[in-house]
């Protein structure tokens, strides 16, 4: 069985590294990159695992379910598997290169990989407390991670995020209690197969806001959402676009969409919560981008707006727009690292990621130009990029179920984003060019390298609703459609 | 004389009175906290709260006789060796698990008997690797807030 193994590896690739290191030189850098690259053989392999058997569940220990840890497999786990594993793999080879410029960069990859071991156990897990547990693992991390550059800026990022975080944390946390006290379990499948056989309690309610109110801060949605403009941009470029990338999908909507989906049950005030909260956050991420001049402060505004796009998906609760909230959460993953990555490239050779005192880069730094071109049109909704189907399929499926006044508003906000991924190419590729800059080269080989693939799977992602790739996303739609059922299923595949 | 001479060689930290104790009482907070840790499957206790026991002694040497009489006695190179190497035990652990066919299996002696040092299987081993990881740890944060000072102050 794999299942165990996605913590395994970075949970020793970190330990090891922090152990020797030091010692070793090149050592941090190649086992990282095996180690990543290994997680994502392992997930792409869990896709077929999941064709050939739908669900599967893995005993900790060999002990049974509702008693011991269970790690559950099924179609959205092992989709958001490959999707933070992709990432991960090309943010760890582009820091080959941008890390460099930091001292001690083995404790980088330290707090990198056990980030990385958090939000995997987060996705693998069948259990709510152990959930609970990987997301302080990946959180406290990724606190670090943000004041990894010791500057005033930096720390007062990092602390601010730390404390947002754990008033997160601990509403997770009383959530997570109150939940045991009322069903005596912790197990996800045995908490929901217990609560539907219980007459409906307020404490549910109360559970669900906990919850709505956490997971939500980790997601950054709109009333939640004030670290996430001064934590991103703060990170190194590499942790950037892991944290907008693929942390706060893991931590905030994989583990939002886990819990009220499977385990407590969506109601329609909920399912109205969640079209407000998705609005709210498009429209005031995407008006609040416009008015940056600091590329990555644009890019964390951007990111609210686009997870608006993806909780707003899954509030409409259609077969057609679950489908569209993951694909777009798959693209968003793919473009947001892919124009992080690009903004760290600008400040490796610039040293400056303020939009006013950049401007002419394309003839200097080519593949950067493009490649985030690529990126920015993604991003904004141009065909036949990727950004374009996801945004298209979350809209037809808006219109189907009625929500005509909030379609259009989505295709709206897509016209702004349009407007200031313009601006940033603008101010930042296009126009006259310092002539103090004319001596500037394209970044090294492996910051390149990681670019170029991203941007390549930007453009071939429109093929994920190709019939040849659909079932993919369709077995993870299939998971959060199947709603109740889910305890069925792993105590099914127990039997 | 003995005392004196200690006292004029370490000049930092507390009075002698302090001192005094301290010495007395750190090897018996040591032991203890190993007490905790040994017998951590069989009563109250565990490689948690023993680990915070060990991390305290050295922490209450700190405290008596300042930073360098304690960091003499363990160094940071050392304490941040040995919380690695307690992570990484408590990994090997649970993979040697794998050996009975599960992550985490218990695989040999795991007829916990009460009273009986020499049960339980892995779990005494897992509470030794979880004691260096938290007894290591906190004595580095320790450590750490000890050394660096902030923006403005002196020393």
């Amino acid at each position: 069985m794999i299942l165990p193994f996605f913590v395994i590896i970075p949970l020793g690739a970190a330990f090891l590294i922090s152990l020797l290191g030091k010692k070793l030189k090149n050592f941090a850098d190649l086992l990282a990159n095996l180690a990543t690259f290994s997680l994502l053989v392992f997930s792409l392999y869990s896709i077929s695992q999941v064709f050939a058997h739908k669900i599967l569940v893995y005993k900790v220990g060999s002990w049974i379910p509702p008693i011991g840890i269970c790690m559950v497999l099924d179609g959205l786990t092992s989709f958001m598997l490959v999707t933070v594993n992709l990432v991960s793999f090309l943010v760890t080879i582009y820091s080959v290169s941008y890390m460099e410029k930091y001292t001690d960069k083995y404790r980088f990859y330290t707090l990198f990989m056990l980030m990385l071991a958090g939000m995997n156990g987060i996705i693998v897990t069948g259990d709510l407390f152990n959930l609970f547990v990987f997301l302080e693992i990946a959180s406290i991390a990724s606190y670090a991670l943000v004041a990894f550059g010791t500057e005033a800026e930096e720390l007062e990022a990092s602390f601010k995020y730390a404390i947002m975080g754990s008033v997160a944390s601990t509403f997770i946390l009383l959530g997570i209690a109150m939940l045991y006290s009322y069903t005596s379990t912790l197990n996800m499948a045995d908490i929901s197969s217990i609560l539907s056989g219980k007459p409906v309690n307020t404490i549910v309610g109360f559970v669900t806001v906990l919850f709505l109110a956490g997971f939500g801060l980790k997601a950054a949605l709109v009333p939640f959402h004030g670290w996430l403009p001064d934590a991103h941009p703060a990170a190194p470029a590499p942790i950037s676009a892991m944290l907008s990338g693929v942390f706060i999908k893991t931590l905030g909507v994989y583990a939002l969409c886990r819990v009220f989906f499977n385990i407590l049950t969506v109601s329609d005030r909920l399912v109205f919560v969640l079209i407000v909260l998705g609005l709210v956050s498009m429209v005031v991420g995407a008006f609040l981008a416009i008015a940056q001049n600091d590329i990555k402060r644009m890019f964390a505004y951007s990111s609210i707006s686009q997870i608006g796009y993806i909780i707003f998906a899954l509030g409409v609760g259609t077969p057609l727009a679950i489908l569209g909230g993951l694909f777009h959460l798959f693209n968003h993953a793919v473009f947001k690292s892919l124009l992080f990555l690009n903004s760290g490239a600008i400040e490796y050779s610039v040293h400056t990621r303020n939009l006013e005192k950049l401007g002419g880069l394309n003839s200097r730094l080519p593949i950067t130009g493009y490649t985030s071109l690529i990126g920015s049109m993604s991003i904004s909704g141009i065909p036949p990029l990727g950004g374009f189907f996801s945004k298209l399929i979350i809209i037809i499926a808006a219109i189907q179920a009625g929500y005509f006044i909030s379609a259009t508003v989505a295709i709206l906000v897509s016209i702004v984003t349009l407007a200031y991924y313009l601006k940033f190419l603008n101010f930042t590729f296009f126009g006259k060019l310092d002539e103090l800059r004319l001596k500037i080269r394209e970044v090294p080989w492996a910051m390149r390298l990681s670019m170029i693939v991203l941007a390549i799977i930007c453009v071939a992602s429109g093929l994920l609703i190709a019939p040849l790739f659909k079932p993919f996303l369709e077995s993870a739609v299939n998971v959060l459609l199947l709603a109740n059922g889910y305890k069925e299923a792993v105590f099914g595949a127990l039997k | 004389m003995n005392n004196r001479t200690l006292e004029q060689k370490n000049p930092k930290g507390m009075t002698l009175i302090v001192k005094t104790i301290t010495r007395l009482t750190v090897g018996l907070i040591l032991l203890y906290g190993i007490y905790i840790v040994l017998h951590g499957h069989i009563s109250p206790g565990g490689g948690f709260a023993g680990g915070v026991i060990i991390a305290l002694c050295f922490i209450h040497l700190m405290l008596a006789f300042g930073r360098e009489v304690a960091l003499k006695k363990i160094s940071q190179g050392v304490v941040s060796v040995l919380e690695s190497f307690g992570a990484i035990m408590f990994l090997s652990i649970a993979l040697l698990g794998f050996w009975g066919g599960y992550f985490f299996f218990n695989f040999f002696l795991h007829k916990g008997k009460p009273f009986e040092l020499f049960s339980a299987g892995i779990i005494p081993l897992c509470n030794i690797a979880i004691c260096l990881k938290v007894g290591a740890g906190l004595f580095a944060i320790f450590t750490v807030l000890v050394l660096f000072k902030g923006l403005g102050e002196k020393g």
